[in-house]
């Protein structure tokens, strides 16, 4: 870890404002990514800005019955929500499935959205790494990538987003709300963050300037059910291998509609609108989801040691489905 | 027997749940400065140069040592026998090679640790980098036969081709091991303090005797001269027992520098500077009769060393003796990889070499049709088929007899693939457990003061095993008195020498040390009793004095606490010593402990993860001194073992050697998650041939077969019968 200045913030303006007078800054709020970068030199900040201090930590009901969740709500604050849980526990389900009990408690939602890769590479200051180190090359590519992304990838990038409340966002269409100097926006949380392309440093539509507020979640469809299904190496505290997101709607053994996400395979939270088309108005049974779950695959990119995946991600959609629509197959 | 056996709470538990006890890195003598190693970041080459300038110039920067300015270190004996045996044969920068990555290459003092690693990363390393040799089908060109062991290398006896001939049936498989780290919960610490010509280590070590003696050996001082203290150590499992290079190198820097110095490995150190169990290929053949009566095992197995030094994994060590078996063929052979050196980790040879022979005779079972725990009875070794010698105390059966009982082993239907709960494959495995009876001269003293208190020593150590708990309740027991008035005091160089404690010998060599010494200050008691003008026993003969309850007593009716006794002869303390070592019984008895792993595992046949859903242990360790530190050793092992079988290994990165595991989020432990109700039942038969406490050790026993019996409960659930660990998704698959 290097020297590194130390300033809090109270609210958005001083916040946008120290992050830009001064180069090499970088907004902490939970800190339990950033830190274990910087303590692994991969993040070098000449000036951390606190922004735990600043009031984006309530979750509210909106006008149109959507929920707002600020940026600084703790992940396990969300999770155990009663209006998440009842409402969202697609949501809930994803928040638990990830890191440890201890980690959930820091952690916020805005520090989720920007959780950088677990890439052994990307974490090794003496490796070769294009997002670490844009154009000094890919170090994975060659060298040991069981857990590495099978879509979204190019050839400077393939290491996977690690997140598990992304890929619920995902499937519930979340907006994310950021402010910078000049105003508001809003974002599309499948446009918040970027595919690597030939610029994998540049991971969200984040500016340097800006601070997310809050999520937006649109109200829930009364009919819908959902699943997060998570599949790793050890039962908890683990990065997923594969998992699944499936917001669904059925009548009478009938997909009205349907929204999928995958995490652990892809550079970011991965939606499948391929495997969504198939299932729409198709009947909820298991060649439907064989059909889906083909559908899914179609595309990905392999690797040496993570062909694997392939086959996990078939297997883990279709007990998705099965177990979110009360089929038996 | 009124404390022996009892399972009380362990003694230092307060002190270690009140945040009172002070494990080495809690030490903090005044000016106290602090060290963070620069270590390598390829696996083979040379250095070309260190620069520290950018690292001297920042704030605080107290010395950077490096070869260049390091005087060198001498060597020990590094010799196990003579309590000299270092992790690494290579001395601390005695050269410019790089042997793999994570080696010691300079080392920064600074006046805060923060300072200290800024400018260890400041350091500026220059390379000429070499092709490292990373895996074992790399290096299978250049097989290297062990010229140092822990034990023999090659068994054979009888005819093995013949056995082959003969056989009605045949097993013949490869079975694989990957790298594993020890991972205490405390990492690796030294905080090192001179006095003048004097060095006093705080230090995480399995062993105090043996660090006291590298140490000074390699500085060139008087062992005398170096203090060693580590009275709490957060685990060990084998990583602290050898001497390794941060516990000379602390030592250094204080010398350098002048100050107190601490120094402590980061998790990521961890990896590469306290070994590891290597990676091993076996192969099993294995022949029976057409009853499933053994007729040969050969057992051949390839472990990795490192450039620096040998170690090898005894991966045979147990196909000689486990099982009746009249033609048997043991070899190991070795590779060099551009790892560091590997060490014992619990159950050296044990762990991965029973994964592959009871997988294998699982595998013979399956094939004959005859369940796994009636192959085992069918072969039952009665005497050590190797040495020939009666077991000093076998229990075997009954471990068999009560774990099938207790899991419900008989209920099971036989065929893979045929037990569900749910949607999930249920499967049940078992294996044999077996660990050797090791036992060590040890001494030890028992002070008996005028106030009544008692205090209880010896240098040997407690990493959490409960060394400290098992001597108090044999000095109760000895002395007939209460624990709440006996301190035990350990983990010191100068206390009465005790060897290491690994190999599952703490308890079998220091207990009767204990007793010795307790027997040792009670006749001093009442020859001093006798020898007391005042004293109701004065005169009397003192075979006449026997000591009950905490009193000393005549025939006479006579009685007189031990305080009043030592107080009315003016004294302050009477003490006791002892010096006690195995003896004939060593050539006439083959000492081994044995147990029974059953488990039953959960596998979802969709996305192929195995939970273990219970297991159920049985073991035979001879008299057990405190039920509830031995069921804590035994859950630890069992534990340890589950995640041998689900998830732990080490990856390094094929081509560079960088360790991609570094971590306890990529290097996967079991958590609370993963573990199931554990059952274990201790036989507690005591072993009066290995002495007269009649404990053997129970460290590592626990591990053995741990592994095996999920791999055969894998199979049993699933039809799948995976032989290279650790058994993951994509292998079910």
């Amino acid at each position: 870890m290097r020297q590194f200045e130390y300033t809090a913030a109270t609210d958005i303006r001083g916040a946008t404002q120290a992050i830009s007078t001064k180069p090499g800054s970088a907004f902490i709020a939970g800190g339990t990514g950033l830190i274990d970068l910087m303590k692994l030199d991969v993040e070098t900040p000449q000036q951390l800005v606190d922004i735990n201090r600043l009031p984006f930590a309530e979750i509210t009901e909106n006008a149109n019955h959507g929920l707002r969740i600020g940026a600084m709500a703790r992940n396990s604050v969300v999770a155990w929500n009663p209006l998440v849980r009842e409402r969202y526990p697609l949501l809930s389900e994803s928040l638990l499935a990830g890191a440890s009990a201890q980690l959930r408690n820091m952690a916020t939602v805005g520090g989720n959205l920007m959780q950088r890769t677990r890439c052994t590479y990307f974490r090794d200051v003496h490796e070769t790494c294009n997002k670490r180190s844009p154009g000094s090359g890919c170090a994975a590519a060659e060298g040991h990538h069981r857990t590495h992304a099978i879509f979204g990838t190019s050839e400077h990038c393939f290491a996977t987003h690690p997140s598990d409340m992304c890929v619920a966002l995902v499937c519930l269409s979340a907006v994310v709300e950021v402010q910078g100097p000049s105003g508001m926006r809003r974002i599309p949380i499948e446009d918040f963050h970027k595919l690597p392309h030939d610029t994998p440093q540049i991971e969200t539509a984040l500016a340097r300037d800006e601070v997310i507020t809050g999520i937006e979640l649109p109200p829930p469809s009364g009919k819908s059910r959902s699943i997060y299904r998570k599949v790793r190496d050890r039962a908890s505290y683990e990065f997923a291998l594969v998992s699944a997101a499936v917001l669904i709607e059925t009548s009478a053994g009938m997909i009205d509609d349907v929204r999928i996400a995958f995490g652990g395979v892809a550079t970011k939270p991965w939606r499948s609108a391929p495997a969504e088309k198939v299932l729409k108005g198709a009947r909820a049974d298991e060649a439907a989801f064989r059909s889906a779950a083909e559908a899914a695959v179609n595309g990905a990119l392999l690797h040496r040691d993570n062909k694997f995946k392939v086959e996990l991600l078939k297997r883990t959609l279709m007990l998705a489905l099965a177990e979110v629509t009360g089929e038996q197959r | 027997m009124k404390v022996l056996g009892r399972p009380i709470d362990r003694v230092e538990g307060k002190l270690k749940v009140t945040g009172q006890a002070k494990y080495a890195a809690d030490h903090a003598p005044e000016n106290l400065v602090y060290a963070v190693p620069v270590v390598s970041s390829i696996a083979r080459g040379r250095v070309q140069k260190i620069d520290s300038r950018l690292a001297e110039s920042l704030p605080g920067i107290l010395a950077v040592l490096t070869r260049q300015n390091t005087t060198a270190l001498l060597a020990p004996a590094n010799d196990f026998g003579s309590w000299t045996k270092l992790g690494e044969a290579r001395l601390l920068f005695a050269d410019d090679q790089v042997y793999y990555a994570g080696q010691y290459l300079a080392l920064v003092v600074a006046e805060t640790l923060e300072g200290a690693k800024e400018a260890a990363a400041a350091v500026q390393v220059s390379y000429v980098e070499d092709q490292a040799l990373i895996e074992t089908d790399d290096a299978l060109g250049d097989l290297i036969e062990p010229k140092f062991a822990f034990g023999p290398t090659r068994v054979t006896r009888g005819n093995i081709d013949k056995a082959f001939a003969q056989a009605a049936h045949i097993v013949d498989q490869q079975y694989s091991t990957p790298i594993e780290h020890h991972n205490p919960m405390e990492p690796s610490a030294t905080v090192a303090e001179w006095k003048g010509d004097e060095l006093k280590l705080f230090d995480a070590t399995q062993w105090v005797m043996g660090a006291r003696n590298c140490v000074a050996d390699m500085l060139g001082i008087q062992r005398e001269s170096v203090h060693i203290v580590s009275e709490f150590v957060g685990g060990g499992f084998g990583c602290k027992g050898f001497i390794w290079p941060h516990q000379v190198l602390a030592a250094v820097a204080a010398r350098k520098v002048g100050r107190p110095v601490k120094l402590v490995l980061s998790r990521s150190q961890m990896f590469a500077a306290c070994g590891h169990r290597p990676a091993t290929r076996q192969r099993v053949k294995m022949a029976v009769d057409d009853r499933g009566q053994l007729l040969g095992i050969r057992h051949s197995s390839i472990s990795q060393t490192s450039f620096v030094d040998e170690f090898t994994e005894l991966c045979g060590s147990t196909t000689g003796f486990l099982y009746a078996c009249p033609a048997v063929d043991v070899s190991h052979q070795l590779v060099r990889v551009n790892i560091a050196t590997p060490t014992p980790m619990r159950a050296p040879g044990e762990s991965p070499g029973m994964f592959a022979t009871e997988s294998a005779l699982d595998e013979m079972a399956y094939l004959l049709g005859i369940d796994p725990v009636e192959l085992r009875l069918r072969n039952y070794a009665e005497e050590d088929p190797e040495s020939k010698l009666p077991f000093s105390s076998k229990h075997l059966r009954e471990c068999y007899q009560v774990g099938r009982d207790r899991i419900g082993w008989d209920a099971r239907t036989k065929a893979p693939r045929s037990m569900h709960e749910g949607r999930y494959l249920i499967g049940y495995g078992m294996a044999t457990a077996t660990y050797p009876g090791f036992r060590m001269p040890g001494a030890a003293a028992v002070r008996l003061f005028r106030d009544g208190h008692v205090e209880v020593s010896s240098a040997t150590q407690d990493m959490g095993t409960g060394t400290y708990t098992t001597m108090t309740q044999v000095t109760a027991e000895c002395l007939g008195v209460t624990v709440d008035r006996i301190q035990a005091v350990l983990g010191d160089s100068r206390l009465p020498p005790a060897p290491v404690s690994g190999g599952s010998m703490t308890t079998a060599s220091v207990t009767p040390a204990v007793k010795a010494a307790c027997e040792d200050a009670l006749a001093k008691l009442i020859r001093s009793a006798v020898d007391d003008v005042k004293s109701p026993f004065c005169g009397m003969n003192p075979d006449d004095v026997v000591a009950i309850d905490g009193q000393l007593r005549s025939k006479g009716g006579s009685d007189q606490s031990y305080e009043d006794v030592i107080r009315s002869a003016g004294l302050d303390e009477v003490r006791g010593q002892s010096f006690v070592k195995p003896g004939a019984e060593q050539g006439q008895f083959s000492f081994h402990s044995f147990g029974a792993q059953f488990v039953k595992v959960r596998v979802d046949p969709d996305v192929g993860t195995v939970r273990v859903a219970q297991v159920v242990s049985v073991f035979d360790i001879g008299r057990v001194i405190n039920a509830k530190t031995a069921r804590s050793q035994a859950f630890s092992g069992i534990i340890q073992g589950i995640g041998m079988a689900l998830m732990e290994q080490t990856i390094y990165d094929k081509r560079k050697g960088a360790i991609v595991t570094n971590n306890l989020a990529d290097y996967l432990m079991p958590v609370n998650a993963d573990v199931p109700d554990i059952d274990v039942t201790f036989l507690d038969i005591p072993d009066f041939h290995i002495s007269s406490i009649g404990a053997r050790g129970v460290g590592e026993i626990t591990i053995t077969g741990v592994a095996p019996a999920i791999a055969n409960a894998v199979y049993h659930a699933t039809g799948v019968r995976v032989r290279d660990l650790p058994i993951t998704i994509e292998k079910l698959m």
